[in-house]
């Protein structure tokens, strides 16, 4: 069997400040990390690994060269090994163009009988390019896993959307994405660094490698254009209730009723 | 010959890794641990499984077969959190199991290398006696041939990691015997627990690492077989010296690694807390203390590094051992007591980790090799 994990690597958003002016994101000296849910989507191909057996696990991204490094991080996880798509014509892409070049590598590295990835992006939060690359793949996708039960053929999913829980199997191949709460995802072992750093490395895939359609990668390939980005201003408006203890309770409970912020008996 | 100042990848994962492990594991029960004076078998465990005991060890004898770079960049990185745990692992790695990687025959590095690699036991290294601190020479313990046995005799006191629920047993050091000139010639034995007139005891009390097990031990009659002597009988006083060597760089990396955590501390609170209208940061006199911290903290590292850097390349490092221990472990105690004056008075209370970093220092200008000890292997080394 062979998982195909697709991994991001993404600034620490708990490290990242906004420019004002401009909207965007100060990514200068902010540090580099693996997308936390794509970690959750490795743990995940680990664990079908250690229980299924004759598994192998390989990490996907597309980014600049210095994404090898996260990709490096995913090898002393445990993965077996990593590609990077990386090309100057993949630059500036959206989730779409984003996504059809994933799926362009998941084909040159087929067969793939499982592809895992996680539900989004803590840059971006789109969560659109699991399910644009089952697209791009003609596959079934299953979202916001919360527990995977893999067999050779076919795999079972269980999601949860608040009181709602749902349990969907596919037959392989397939695509799911995978959300936090799936699992406990591992620490990096001193004996994975030594041997990621022995025994493997990151190989590159070009554009001419995956045989890339040119108008559907990068910008070209990219039909959103973003307007502009912002940090909404939130104010805090305060509201002073005045009065004895009871018309101070009574208002307190009437002001968390009218804003639907008391549980419904 | 190329100089380059910049970590390769690896050793740059392995700070990462260690550090990811230490705020998350560590960081919230290190305060807590401390103040019970509680040794923790789990924690010890789950360091045992990321592999931060037998870094240095070969992966055929069980080890994690890394670098010596990669070890000191990890007891930093404990060290930067807790000295306790950064004990436990500095002592299990430096005391422990190096004596038997280096000296041990196949036999012992079989018996034992596997399960203290794995963090799933410890061994203790007995040099230190009563009346036998810096003149190591001077230790009383003595272990007499009896027939194919030894007979072990004396006693042993601040020995790291020889009492704890895990501990396999401790590597003792006794006069066996003098040579031609007269000098007592030394033995080093493994001496399991629960072997006969052995006894490790718990020492509590400490002023620092108070969640580190430290332990005296007394031999009454002790009878080992002839297995148990590590590596040839009489050449237990060399061994010990290379082993302080090797440790002394684990001692520095717990200084560099408090002094880490202490500035970043101060440097936290000096950014947050207000007087005279702007955070104290702001102020000269507290900005230009950071500034000296940082500074020492740099050249602390760098010389560190350079010293593991030669134990690696298989050259002479002993002289910079000694001065890499003798300074980092100095600039701990700037750093931490600058720490504290920064905090004011919160730094004297236990909410403030800068409380724990001030004491902890205390210990890395005695332990392996007082800061006086080193001048002299210092100035014997240079020509004096």
């Amino acid at each position: 069997m062979h998982i195909v994990v697709t991994i991001k690597q993404v600034p620490d958003t708990n490290e990242v400040r906004i420019d004002k002016k401009t909207g965007t994101l100060i990514r200068e000296g902010v540090p580099a990390i693996m997308n936390p849910e794509d970690k959750h989507a490795l743990e995940a191909a680990l664990c079908i690994r250690e229980e299924l057996g004759d598994v192998k696990v390989t990490v996907l991204s597309m980014g600049p060269p210095q994404a090898g490094n996260t990709l490096m991080e995913a090898l002393c996880l445990g993965a077996d090994e990593a590609f990077l798509a990386c090309d100057k014509a993949f630059a500036g892409a959206d989730t779409l163009a984003t996504a059809y070049t994933l799926a362009m590598a998941l084909k040159k590295i087929a067969p793939v009988d499982l592809v895992l990835c996680g539900s989004q992006a803590i840059d971006g939060d789109t969560a659109q390019v699991g399910p644009q690359i089952a697209e791009c793949l003609g596959i079934p996708q299953i979202t916001y896993a919360e527990r995977i039960k893999a067999s050779e053929k076919s795999v079972e999913v269980e999601s949860g959307f608040g009181a709602v829980r749902r349990r969907v199997s596919a037959d392989l191949p397939a695509l799911v994405t995978v959300g936090k709460a799936i699992n406990r995802p591992r620490y990096k072992t001193m004996k994975g660094i030594a041997a990621a750093f022995r025994d493997k490395g990151v190989q590159l895939l070009t554009s001419q490698d995956i045989k890339v359609n040119p108008g559907r990668i990068g910008l070209t390939g990219s039909p959103t254009s973003v307007k502009k980005t912002f940090v909404p201003e939130l104010g805090r408006a305060g509201r002073i209730i005045d009065g004895g203890p009871e018309t101070l309770s009574l208002g307190i409970i009437h002001t968390l009723e009218a804003e639907n912020l008391l549980p419904k008996s | 010959m190329s100089l380059s100042y910049q970590l390769d990848e690896k050793h740059e994962m392995v700070r990462a890794a260690v550090r990811e492990f230490a705020e998350c594991e560590i960081r919230p029960v290190a305060g807590a641990l401390e103040e019970k004076e509680a040794f923790s078998v789990s924690l010890t465990r789950q360091m045992g499984e990321i592999g931060l005991f037998g870094m240095i060890v070969p992966e055929h004898l069980g080890g994690q077969g890394l670098d010596y770079v990669s070890y000191i960049i990890a007891v930093e990185e404990i060290a930067r959190i807790d000295g306790s745990q950064a004990a436990t692992v500095a002592a299990g790695n430096s005391l422990g199991l190096s004596p038997i990687y280096y000296f041990g025959t196949l036999e012992q590095q079989q018996r034992y290398l596997p399960e203290l690699c794995r963090g799933d036991a410890l061994m203790g290294f007995g040099l230190t006696e009563a009346n036998a601190g810096s003149d190591a020479g001077a230790s009383k313990t003595r272990a007499v041939k009896d027939g194919d046995d030894w007979i072990l005799n004396g006693s042993k006191i601040f020995i790291t990691n020889a009492a704890t629920p895990i501990t396999r047993g401790t590597i003792i050091q006794a006069v066996t015997g003098s040579d031609s000139r007269g000098k007592p010639e030394h033995t080093c034995f493994v001496v399991e627990n629960g072997t006969p007139g052995y006894t490790a005891t718990p020492m509590k009390h400490k002023l620092m690492w108070r969640a580190s097990n430290t332990a005296e031990i007394s031999l009454s009659d002790v009878r080992v077989s002839r297995d148990a002597v590590l590596g040839q009988p009489g050449d237990g006083f060399k061994q010990m010296l290379s082993t302080l060597d090797r440790g002394r760089l684990s001692i520095a990396a717990m200084g560099l690694g408090c002094a880490q955590g202490a500035y970043e501390a101060a440097l936290k609170y000096a950014n947050e807390r207000v007087q005279f209208g702007r955070p104290i940061s702001k102020q000269q006199v507290i900005s230009f203390k950071l500034a000296d911290m940082a500074m020492k903290i740099e050249l602390a590292r760098n010389f560190l590094y350079r010293a593991c850097w030669l134990a690696d390349q298989h050259q002479p490092f002993g002289k910079e051992a000694a001065m890499a221990k003798l300074y980092c472990s100095e600039i701990a105690k700037e750093v931490a007591d600058e720490a504290v004056q920064i905090h004011g008075g919160y730094g004297l209370m236990k909410e403030y980790d800068v409380e724990r970093f001030y004491r902890d220092q205390r210990l890395l200008q005695i332990g392996e090799g007082t800061s006086e000890v080193l001048r002299m292997v210092i100035s014997r080394a240079i020509g004096c």
